[in-house]
C-alpha cells in the first residue's frame, strides 16, 4: 500500500489511534441516479453513530457532492478529501464530526476538477485513512459506471445496492452488481426503496419478491416512499437523527440493525395493505402472486 | 388506474403494469448480462440449429433458442422438437 504523506504523520502523532484493521468499508451505490444512495448513507450513517458504531460517511461523488447538505454539515466544511490526498492537513482536520451525533464523522469530497486525476489507488488511501478512526465507512458512490464509480468500489470490502421498484433503476442496478462481482466484492445486500404498497397491492409495481428475484441479492432493508424524506433533507437533519416514528427513520435504523447482524423481521407492508380491486382481482384468480 | 384500465384487466385483456415490468426486465437483464449482441445470438442460433440438423430433423417453426436467466446465471436454452432421427446419423460423420 502506498503511503501518503498524512499518514505518515498521523503515524508520528502520539494520540493516534492504532490501525484498525476491522473497520467495514461498505459502498452505497446504485448506477442509476436519484434512487436514493446518499440520502441511505447519511440515515444509516447515522443509524450506525446511535448504535454506538464509530462511523464515517466518505463522501465519493466528487463531481455532484451532496452528502453534506444532507447532514446539515455544509457549512462547517474547511479541509476535503483533496488536502488529505495532498498531505496539506491532518486527518482529523479533514474529518467534520457531527454535531448532534458526535460518533459520525464525514469526509467530504474534494473539488470535482480532482475528477481528472483521481485515481482508484488515491480513493482506497483515502478510505483506509479514515477507517483507522471507525468501526464502519460508508462510502456514497457516484451515479454511473465510470470512473468515479470505479475509483469508489476499488476502495470497499463490501456493497450495498439501492434501488426502486422501477424498470431503469433494477436495470441499472443489476449493471452494477455484475460489476461487484467481477471485482470480487463480497457480501452485496439490497436495499428496496421508494416502494408504494397500494401500487403494488394493486399490482402496478413490482413487488418486492419481484425484485429481489431478479437481482438475486438478499434484501437488507425495505423502505416505503415517505415524504418525510423530503422534509429532511431541507433541514438537513437526517430522519434517523429525531427518532421521529415515520416509516423510513424505522427501515434505516433497521438497516443498521441488520448490517450489525441483528435478526430482525422484515416488515413488508404490501402484505397488509391490499386494496379492493386487488382483492377482488385476487378473488377472480387472477393475481400472479 | 382508470376504470377502464380496470376493467380491461378484469376481462383479463390487459396485464397489470407491475407483472409486465417483471417480464421485460427477466428478457432485457438476460440479454445484458450475456453481453450478447442480438446479431450474435442470432448468428448462434443458425449454427446451433445446423449441427443439429445433421443429426436429427427438427421442426423449424417450433424450435427456439434463447437465454433465460434465474439467479444471475444466464443459461442458453435450446428447445427443438425432433421430428425423426437422421439415418445418417448412425453413421459416424467422416470429420
Amino acid at each position: 500500500m502506498r503511503r501518503p504523506g498524512p499518514l505518515a504523520l498521523t503515524c508520528c502523532d502520539p494520540l493516534a489511534a492504532v490501525t484498525n484493521a476491522t473497520a467495514r468499508i461498505i459502498l452505497i451505490c446504485s448506477g442509476k441516479g436519484g434512487v436514493g444512495k446518499t440520502t441511505l448513507t447519511a440515515n444509516l450513517g447515522i443509524a450506525l453513530a446511535q448504535l454506538g458504531q464509530r462511523t464515517v460517511v466518505l463522501d465519493a461523488d466528487f463531481g455532484l457532492r451532496n452528502l453534506d447538505l444532507l447532514l446539515g454539515l455544509e457549512n462547517r466544511i474547511i479541509y476535503t478529501a483533496q488536502e488529505l490526498l495532498a498531505g496539506s492537513c491532518r486527518l482529523e482536520q479533514a474529518l467534520v464530526k457531527h454535531k448532534q451525533q458526535p460518533n459520525l464523522a464525514l469526509m467530504p469530497a474534494g473539488n470535482p476538477r480532482m475528477l481528472e486525476w483521481l485515481t482508484p489507488e488515491d480513493m482506497r488511501t483515502v478510505a483506509n485513512l479514515v477507517a483507522e478512526r471507525a468501526d464502519y465507512v460508508l462510502i456514497d458512490c457516484p451515479a454511473g459506471v465510470e470512473q468515479g464509480f470505479k475509483n469508489a468500489a476499488a476502495a470497499c470490502h463490501e456493497a450495498i445496492v439501492i434501488t426502486t421498484p422501477e424498470m431503469s433503476a433494477v436495470r441499472d442496478a443489476d449493471r452494477v452488481i455484475g460489476l461487484l462481482n467481477s471485482q470480487g466484492i463480497q457480501p452485496i445486500q439490497l436495499v428496496l426503496n421508494r416502494v408504494r404498497p397500494r401500487m403494488v397491492a394493486n399490482q402496478e409495481m413490482m413487488s418486492v419478491a419481484d425484485v429481489t428475484d431478479l437481482l438475486a441479492l438478499p434484501l437488507l432493508g425495505l423502505v416505503v416512499e415517505d415524504e418525510q424524506v423530503i422534509v429532511s433533507t431541507n433541514r438537513g437533519e437526517p430522519l434517523t437523527l429525531n427518532g421521529n416514528g415515520s416509516p423510513a427513520a424505522r427501515a434505516y435504523h433497521n438497516v443498521a440493525r441488520r448490517l450489525r447482524g441483528e435478526q430482525v423481521p422484515l416488515h413488508d407492508p404490501t402484505r397488509e395493505r391490499r386494496g379492493l380491486r386487488a382483492r377482488l382481482l385476487n378473488k377472480l384468480g387472477m393475481a400472479g402472486n | 388506474m382508470a376504470l377502464f384500465e380496470f376493467l380491461q384487466r378484469l376481462l383479463g385483456r390487459q396485464k397489470p403494469s407491475g407483472t409486465l415490468a417483471k417480464e421485460r426486465l427477466q428478457l432485457v437483464l438476460a440479454h445484458d448480462r450475456s453481453d450478447l449482441n442480438p446479431e450474435l445470438l442470432e448468428q448462434m442460433r443458425r449454427e446451433i440449429l445446423e449441427v443439429v440438423q445433421k443429426y436429427v430433423e427438427i421442426d423449424l417453426e417450433e424450435g427456439d433458442v434463447s437465454l433465460e436467466t434465474e439467479d444471475r446465471v444466464t443459461a442458453l436454452v435450446a428447445n427443438l422438437p425432433i421430428k425423426r432421427a437422421r439415418p445418417a446419423a448412425l453413421t459416424a460423420p467422416s470429420d
